[in-house]
């Protein structure tokens, strides 16, 4: 355990190193990526300002700032998954195509381990902030209108939510990787994910009937989003909460066999 | 003389880059696929108007439906990868190659992207005019006049987007870090040309920039032609299309004069590795 602590935090300082060569590339980064996250915001503004001037309020029973906290969430998530996920497992797929994953299976560490903690974006650290700005700015607007301040329980709630969505989002991606051992040429397939990614950012009422349902057990996006909101905003029922919990465990225990079994068929380069 | 060859090339580039997108064709559906923003604007907006029709032109769901599924349509086939690809040569140099080349490097890119459109229209088409039968019917104009505008505003969008792609590429001459240009281009057409959200729903000042930027005709004004002109009427419409087909390819040959300026400009400065 202390040994892989240890490695995370070489990785870590690796990437931090790299980034800071380019400075300006990070400043660059950061404030395109605030122009691109309010130009995500715009359409939520426009369509709440719309409903208002037609006489609607709430979007699904969700007010604009409930909305807000959601995409804030969206944010943080989107951060991490650029960030941590997109990197290291675009070099992963690289590894299996060209055959250089021999190296990693021959250290002496976890191989899965390893390959998801590879390589870092350490400047997506400020669309994280944008994020959490989001979340506390959504809450404030929350309370504001006379919604509750959330207690010890919904404060909990919403940070085993997010540490549940974090783990949702790693473990999609292991599976996608577990692909590109059978389907070699797969590297666009992590654009594909990160485009279905976007669907994330409206609260759960936009979706309706069958989309619902795909997006909350197949790819569970709300269960990413939506529902650690909903537990910062004291909406969350207990029944979705075991629900999001027990998803996010099952998920895990298939991407890892998922893993095993792939690099069981793995053929490596020389072979 | 030089017009004359670059002519006599075309067709053979064409097929050449035909030959290439149906080599590279499950890249091509991959790529295809990831262009997913319109139908997650669908989503939002089909539940804004769930209740009763909104904004200042009174969408309806249905109308919101069709507008961003031929918004997706529009946007797949008129699309151009030319502001990478350029960004790219001149940064590492390849652009040398091009240039040694008898056939001018903007006609072999405008080949290139040009041919990858009958692969992508035969993948599109079906899917698209098949979801826009279930859901948009009712929607799409039936004025025989406007669709025939339509068909006619496409290859004005096509080349509306890749010559403001190449223009934007053309700074790549002057500016060292290429990553700016990109989102630069990238951001105004998402929000001038009613990609993320039709233009009348624009709040005031940025929808008077959008109305008077060319980047409305690459996508709006064909999408908005096929929803039959929504707030005109008749003869109206009718007067409106011929004007806004006029000032669409007015802004094809103001920005091919400009792309020529600008080309002929870079050039010059062009300094990479052999040249």
């Amino acid at each position: 355990m202390r040994r892989y602590l240890r490695l995370l935090r070489a990785s870590l300082r690796l990437s931090l190193l790299l980034a800071m060569q380019y400075r300006w590339d990070f400043i660059g980064h950061g404030l395109m990526q605030l122009v691109w996250t309010s130009l995500g915001v715009l359409p939520l503004w426009i369509a709440y300002q719309a409903r208002a001037a037609a006489g609607l309020s709430a979007l699904g029973g969700y007010s604009f700032p409930q909305a807000l906290t959601v995409f804030g969430f969206f944010t943080l998530l989107k951060a991490l998954l650029d960030g941590a996920i997109n990197p290291s497992l675009t070099a992963v797929v690289e590894h299996i195509r060209t055959g250089t994953l021999d190296f990693i299976l021959l250290k002496p560490a976890d191989a899965q381990f390893l390959v998801s903690t590879a390589r870092q974006e350490p400047w997506r650290i400020i669309d994280a902030a944008t994020g959490i700005g989001f979340v506390v700015f959504g809450m404030a607007g929350h309370i504001h209108q006379g919604g509750a301040p959330p207690g010890l329980g919904a404060l909990l709630g919403a940070g085993l939510l997010l540490l549940c969505a974090m783990l949702l989002l790693y473990s999609i991606w292991i599976l996608v990787i577990c692909a590109a051992f059978y389907v070699v040429r797969i590297d666009n397939l992590s654009f594909l994910f990160t485009s279905l990614f976007d669907f994330a950012r409206w609260p759960r009422s936009v979706f309706r009937g069958a989309l619902h349902v795909l997006f909350t057990f197949v790819v569970p996006l709300v269960l990413m989003t939506s529902y650690p909101a909903e537990a910062l905003l004291g909406l969350l029922r207990p029944p979705q909460l075991l629900l999001a919990v027990v998803w996010t465990g099952l998920l895990l225990c298939l991407c890892r066999l998922a893993w095993r079994r792939s690099l069981a068929a793995y053929t490596s380069a020389s072979s | 003389m030089e017009i004359r060859r670059n002519l006599r090339a075309y067709p053979t580039l064409l097929r050449i880059g035909i030959a290439e997108a149906v080599a590279y064709r499950a890249e091509l559906i991959v790529w295809m696929l990831t262009t997913t923003l319109p139908l997650v604007s669908m989503v939002l907006w089909r539940a804004v108007a769930a209740e009763g029709p909104i904004g200042p032109e009174r969408f309806s769901a249905g109308d919101f439906t069709a507008y961003f599924l031929l918004a997706l349509l529009v946007r797949l086939l008129t699309s151009s990868w030319v502001l990478w690809e350029m960004n790219r040569e001149i940064r590492t140099g390849i652009m040398s190659q091009r240039l040694l080349r008898p056939v001018h490097p903007l006609v072999a890119y405008s080949a290139e992207n040009l041919a990858a459109t009958p692969l992508r229209a035969l993948l599109v088409l079906p899917v698209s005019l098949l979801l826009l039968y279930l859901y948009g019917r009712s929607e799409i104009t039936k004025d025989p006049l406007l669709v025939g505008a339509f068909v006619l505003s496409l290859p004005g969008a096509w080349a509306l987007t890749f010559l403001s792609m190449v223009l934007c590429g053309c700074l790549a001459f002057y500016i060292e870090s290429s990553l700016g240009i990109f989102h630069l281009w990238y951001t105004t057409y998402v929000l001038c040309s009613g990609y993320l959200v039709p233009l009348s729903l624009l709040p005031g000042p940025v929808r008077a920039l959008a109305e008077v930027l060319p980047f409305r005709y690459m996508l709006d004004f064909p999408v908005r032609l096929l929803l039959g002109l929504p707030g005109l009427q008749g003869s109206a419409a009718h007067a409106a299309v011929l004007s806004h087909l006029v000032v669409e390819y007015a802004y094809v040959a103001g920005l091919l004069i400009a792309v020529a300026l600008l080309w002929r400009a870079g050039l010059r400065r062009y300094a990479a590795f052999g040249a």
